[in-house]
C-alpha cells in the first residue's frame, strides 16, 4: 500500500475547488497552483474563504466539489492523518496534557518513526527552545507556544506546511520578529509554506507569492511588489496598502502611454498597467508616490493643479495630507519629511504630481471603495 | 469600647466564616468524637474514651457485612454508570442526531424525580418482571440513578474541550482511535474521574431507593437506619468517620496532583 502521508511530493494544485455551507459559497471554483518549496500567502479579509481553503487542504473540511493534488497524488478525500500536510493552528492547539517534548514528538510517534529523540531535539534547536522540553504548554509565553506549534509541525517534514493566522495572537513587536524568523526557517527547511492571513504587511514581509482572496475567489496573484505596484482590481488596490482611485476616461489609446482625461486634465497611464476593458477607467496612484508643492511651483510628470489641503497630520517619518481637488474628491498624499522644508498647512493651495510610470488603471465599473473597509489597517 | 468595635469590624468576616464552618462541621466532629465512645449498646451518652471501636470496627453484629455489600454495590454501580454515562455524554456532546434535545431533557428526569417515587416504582417493576429484590436489583437501581449525574458531569467537560486539539492530533497522523486514546480521553479523564467519585458516593449513600429494592440484603445505610431504632453501635461512627477521612484524602490528593499537572509551583 502506498502511503500518501510520506510519498506525495510536488506542487499543490487546487482544481475547481468549491465549498458551500448551505446557500453560502465560502470557496468558489478555486483554481490554484502553489509551486513546491515556495512561501505562499493567501491574503484576504475575514470570511473571504481563505481559512476554509486551508482546512480543505489539511483534510479538516470536505470540499463540495473540485479536487486537491500534491504532485500527482489526489488527496481530495484523504483522511487528515494520511496527508503529507501539517498545520500550525491559529491558537496553536498544543496538547495541554503533554510536555513540550511529547507535543513535538507526537507526529513522529504516530508514524512509528525511529530516532524520535534526535529529530525532536533538532526541531527544538531550530526554534531555539531546547531548554523548555520538559515544560507543559501553559507554562510558556505566547511567542514560545507559537514556536513549539511550528516545531511540532516541521519535525514531520511534510510536503506542505499550513499556517493559519500564525502570528495573530502575538503583540506587534514579537510579530515582526517572528515574521523574519518564519521566513528564515522556511528557507532553512525548504518546505512549501502556505500561510493564511488578513494582515497585508505580514503577507508582504514573508511570502514569495501572494494570492489576494475575496468572497471565495482569488482577485489577483503575484509577487508582493507586483500586487502593490500593479493591482488589477480596486479590491487589491485598497486592501494592499492604500490607493487614490479617480474616475476618468481614455481619450487616446494609441501609444505606450494611454492618455486619460480626469476632470479636464490629461494624465499618462502606461499601457502595461491598464486593466480597464473599455475607455471608462479608474485611475490609481499610491499616496506615497505623489509629490506635493505649493500652488504655482513648476513640476514634471502627471500634474494635477487646484488642490487645497483639507487635513495635514505630521507622523514623524512623513506627513500625511488630504488634498481636496477641484471636483470635490479628497486625495491622500504621503510626503517624506526629508527635504528640510516645513510641512504645508491646512488650507494651503497646492499642486501635486507623480511619475507616469506609477499610474495604474482599473476597469471603470469597479467600486472605488472595495476592500478599503476590509483592511484592518484603515480601521 | 472604640477599640473593640474596630477589632470586631476588622474580623467580622472571620467570625462569620468561623460560625459557618462550625455549623457545617459540628455534626461531623460529633460523629468522629463518639466513634471513641466506650459504649456497648446505645451510643447516645458519653461513657469514656477507648480505641477499641477503631481497633475492631467489625465488632458490632452485621456491620461489616452491610459495609461490604455497600462497597461492592458502589463499585459495580460506579463502573457501569460511569461507562454508560461517559459513552452517552460523548454521543450527546459530540454528535448532532435527531431527538438530541429530547434526550437532554430525559437525562434530567431521574435527577428531578423524588427518590421515594422512583424506589417504589422500581420495586413494582422488578416484581412484575419476576425479579426477586436483592443484590442485583440494588445494582441496577443504582446504575440507573447514577447515570444522569455522570452524563451531566462528563458532558460539561467535553463541552469545554477545544475541538482544534483533536483536529491537531488528526493532522499529526493520529487516526480516530489514536486521537481518542492520546488526546480526547486524557483531556476528558478528570471529568470522568469526578463523575465516578460522584456516582460512588451517591450509590454508597443511598437509602430510600435501596430500601425498596434490597429484599433481605443489608447495606450500610440500611444497617444504620435499622440499628438507630435500637441504638447505634459506635462502630457505625467509626465507619462513617473513616469514609469521611478517605474522601478528604482523595480530595486533597486530587488537588495536589491537579496542581502539579497544571505546573503551579
Amino acid at each position: 500500500m502506498v502511503d500518501a502521508s510520506t510519498s506525495a511530493h510536488g506542487d499543490l494544485t487546487l482544481k475547481n475547488l468549491t465549498k458551500r455551507f448551505g446557500d453560502f459559497v465560502a470557496v468558489d471554483d478555486l483554481d490554484l497552483v502553489i509551486p513546491e518549496g515556495s512561501f505562499f500567502a493567501l491574503l484576504g479579509p475575514s470570511g473571504c474563504g481563505k481559512t476554509t481553503t486551508l482546512r480543505m487542504v489539511a483534510g479538516l473540511e470536505e470540499p463540495s466539489s473540485g479536487s486537491i493534488f500534491i504532485g500527482n497524488t489526489d488527496i481530495t478525500y484523504e483522511k487528515p492523518y494520511k496527508r503529507p500536510v501539517n498545520t500550525v493552528f491559529q491558537n496553536y492547539a498544543l496538547f495541554p496534557h503533554l510536555t513540550i517534548y511529547e507535543n513535538v514528538a507526537f507526529g513522529l510517534r504516530r508514524r512509528g518513526v525511529k530516532d524520535v529523540d534526535a529529530q525532536v531535539q533538532k526541531a527544538l534547536e531550530l526554534v531555539e527552545l531546547t531548554h523548555l522540553s520538559s515544560r507543559k504548554p501553559n507554562q510558556l509565553s505566547g511567542g514560545q507556544q507559537q514556536r513549539i506549534a511550528l516545531a511540532r509541525a516541521i519535525v514531520n517534514r511534510p510536503a506542505l506546511l499550513l499556517l493559519d493566522e500564525p502570528l495573530g495572537a502575538l503583540d506587534l513587536k514579537l510579530r515582526r520578529a517572528m515574521q523574519i524568523e518564519l521566513k528564515w526557517i522556511q528557507t532553512e527547511v525548504g518546505i512549501t509554506f502556505v500561510h493564511v492571513t488578513h494582515d497585508q504587511e505580514e503577507a508582504m514581509t514573508m511570502a514569495d507569492t501572494i494570492a489576494v482572496m475575496n468572497e471565495g475567489k482569488i482577485e489577483q496573484m503575484g509577487s508582493p511588489a507586483d500586487l502593490y505596484d500593479n493591482p488589477r482590481t480596486s479590491f487589491v488596490a485598497n486592501f494592499l496598502g492604500q490607493s487614490n482611485l479617480i474616475k476618468g476616461s481614455i481619450v487616446d489609446a494609441s501609444g505606450d502611454n494611454k492618455v486619460v482625461d480626469i476632470f479636464g486634465t490629461k494624465i499618462a497611464l502606461p499601457a502595461a498597467r491598464n486593466h480597464a476593458h473599455d475607455s471608462s477607467v479608474l485611475l490609481g496612484i499610491r499616496p506615497e508616490k505623489i509629490r506635493i508643492q505649493p500652488a504655482g511651483t513648476s513640476m514634471n510628470g502627471n500634474i494635477l493643479t487646484g488642490g487645497v489641503i483639507s487635513d495635514a497630520s505630521y507622523i514623524g517619518v512623513s506627513t500625511q495630507y488630504q488634498v481636496e481637488m477641484t471636483w470635490g474628491q479628497e486625495l491622500m498624499v504621503f510626503e517624506q519629511n526629508d527635504d528640510g522644508t516645513p510641512p504645508l498647512a491646512k488650507g494651503d493651495a497646492v499642486t501635486i504630481s507623480w511619475e507616469p510610470i506609477f499610474t495604474f488603471g482599473l476597469a471603470g465599473d469597479q467600486d472605488a471603495n472595495a476592500g478599503s473597509e476590509a483592511n484592518p489597517d484603515s480601521e | 469600647m472604640n477599640q473593640l468595635t474596630r477589632w470586631f469590624s476588622r474580623n467580622l468576616i472571620r467570625i462569620y466564616a468561623f460560625l459557618g464552618f462550625t455549623y457545617l462541621f459540628l455534626p461531623i466532629i460529633y460523629t468522629f468524637v463518639f466513634s471513641f465512645n466506650n459504649s456497648t449498646k446505645s451510643n447516645l451518652v458519653w461513657v469514656g474514651f477507648t480505641w477499641n471501636n477503631w481497633l475492631n470496627p467489625c465488632g458490632a453484629p452485621d456491620v461489616c457485612n452491610a459495609l461490604g455489600n455497600s462497597l461492592k454495590i458502589g463499585v459495580l454501580a460506579t463502573f457501569f454508570a460511569t461507562l454508560l454515562g461517559t459513552l452517552m455524554a460523548f454521543a450527546m456532546g459530540r454528535y448532532a442526531f435527531r431527538g438530541r434535545s429530547i434526550v437532554n431533557i430525559l437525562i434530567f428526569l431521574p435527577m428531578a424525580t423524588p427518590e421515594i417515587v422512583m424506589g417504589a416504582s422500581l420495586l413494582t417493576m422488578f416484581i412484575s418482571f419476576g425479579f426477586n429484590p436483592g443484590f442485583w436489583t440494588i445494582v441496577i437501581a443504582h446504575v440507573m440513578f447514577c447515570i444522569s449525574f455522570v452524563v451531566v458531569t462528563v458532558k460539561a467537560r467535553i463541552a469545554s474541550l477545544d475541538p482544534r486539539l483533536e483536529q491537531a492530533a488528526m493532522d499529526l497522523y493520529a487516526d480516530e482511535r489514536q486521537t481518542f486514546r492520546r488526546v480526547t480521553l486524557p483531556l476528558v479523564a478528570p471529568g470522568i474521574a469526578a463523575a465516578a467519585l460522584l456516582a460512588f458516593s451517591l450509590s454508597f449513600d443511598d437509602f430510600i431507593i435501596t430500601n425498596f429494592n434490597s429484599g433481605d440484603v443489608n447495606t450500610f445505610p440500611k444497617f444504620v437506619y435499622i440499628s438507630a431504632q435500637r441504638g447505634l453501635p459506635p462502630q457505625a461512627n467509626v465507619i462513617g468517620s473513616s469514609m469521611f477521612l478517605i474522601a478528604l484524602i482523595i480530595v486533597l490528593f486530587g488537588q495536589f496532583v491537579g496542581r502539579r499537572r497544571a505546573g503551579v509551583r
